[in-house]
């Protein structure tokens, strides 16, 4: 038992760091390459062939798949808080790669974040409903 | 046009992660990463009705996240959109029968906060 808590643990956490750098690089990208203004439906499938937002897409779908790979046996409600990392992750990036100023604010919330990361990840373990029996509902 | 698009948004990620966790979470845990095992999956996954359903919607909530990043900043969008964290983690455990227990409620309600706070 556990030593399949660990085994899952680790597992999780590789998943969330794969997750989280995927969700924050494609965002950056897609950001990056956007033009000002979607005029026409066409427009919006011909800036996928943009090469930012080409990345941006390429990495929104290693952010999709490496998600659901970590659905598959982590809850929704561990993955959510703990992948919200990103944010302090985007604030930082931020700051060394674009000069950005982190306010007082700022700081406040990374701080809030971590925290609440740090509830969830330590205080819960990734899984409680047991895959198998959905019908039967939460397991444990 | 802000607003409806952040409506559009909120709307389709909620119910979009929330089918994909479902979907995933009755295909069962994913152990072997080899490619052949992968592509095997994948496909397995692509006759999942839930999966689909959350690829359909998490496609609308994409391409309306697309367009509220040509007429608002990111800003704007991070935090207004913060708020599905409360809508599916209720809806994790209504739905999808997870054990939400008091330090998830209290880590989820200190994201949400410290979001608004880094964003705003």
């Amino acid at each position: 038992m556990t030593h399949e808590h660990a085994r899952l643990r680790l597992k999780t956490w590789s998943f969330a760091v794969v997750v989280v750098f995927s969700n924050v690089f494609g965002n950056f990208f897609l950001k990056r390459g956007m033009p000002p203004a979607l005029a026409t439906p066409l427009a919006y499938i011909t800036v996928l062939f943009h090469p930012w937002v080409a990345l941006g897409v390429l990495l929104m779908i290693v952010w999709m798949l490496s998600r659901m790979a970590l659905l598959s046996w982590a809850d929704l409600s561990y993955v959510l808080p703990v992948t919200a990392v990103g944010y302090v992750l985007v604030a930082i990036l931020g700051k060394v790669l674009l000069n950005e100023q982190i306010t007082m604010q700022r700081w406040a919330g990374i701080g809030l974040i971590v925290a609440g990361v740090a509830l969830v990840s330590g205080g819960s373990a990734p899984q409680t409903a047991h895959p198998g029996t959905e019908t039967a509902g939460p397991g444990q | 046009m802000k607003w409806l698009l952040i409506g559009i948004i909120v709307a389709s990620t909620t119910v979009g992660e929330v089918l994909q966790a479902a979907g995933m979470r009755r295909h069962g845990e994913i152990r072997d990463f080899r490619p052949g095992a992968i592509g095997r999956a994948l496909t397995v996954l692509a006759r999942n009705r839930f999966v689909i359903a959350a690829v359909a919607a998490m496609a609308v909530s994409f391409f309306a996240y697309l367009g509220l990043l040509t007429i608002a900043d990111l800003s704007f969008a991070v935090p207004a959109t913060a708020v599905t964290y409360v809508l599916e983690t209720v809806l994790a455990k209504y739905v999808l029968k997870e054990h939400v227990n008091w330090l998830r409620w209290v880590g989820a309600s200190l994201v949400i906060c410290g979001v608004a706070l880094v964003s705003l």
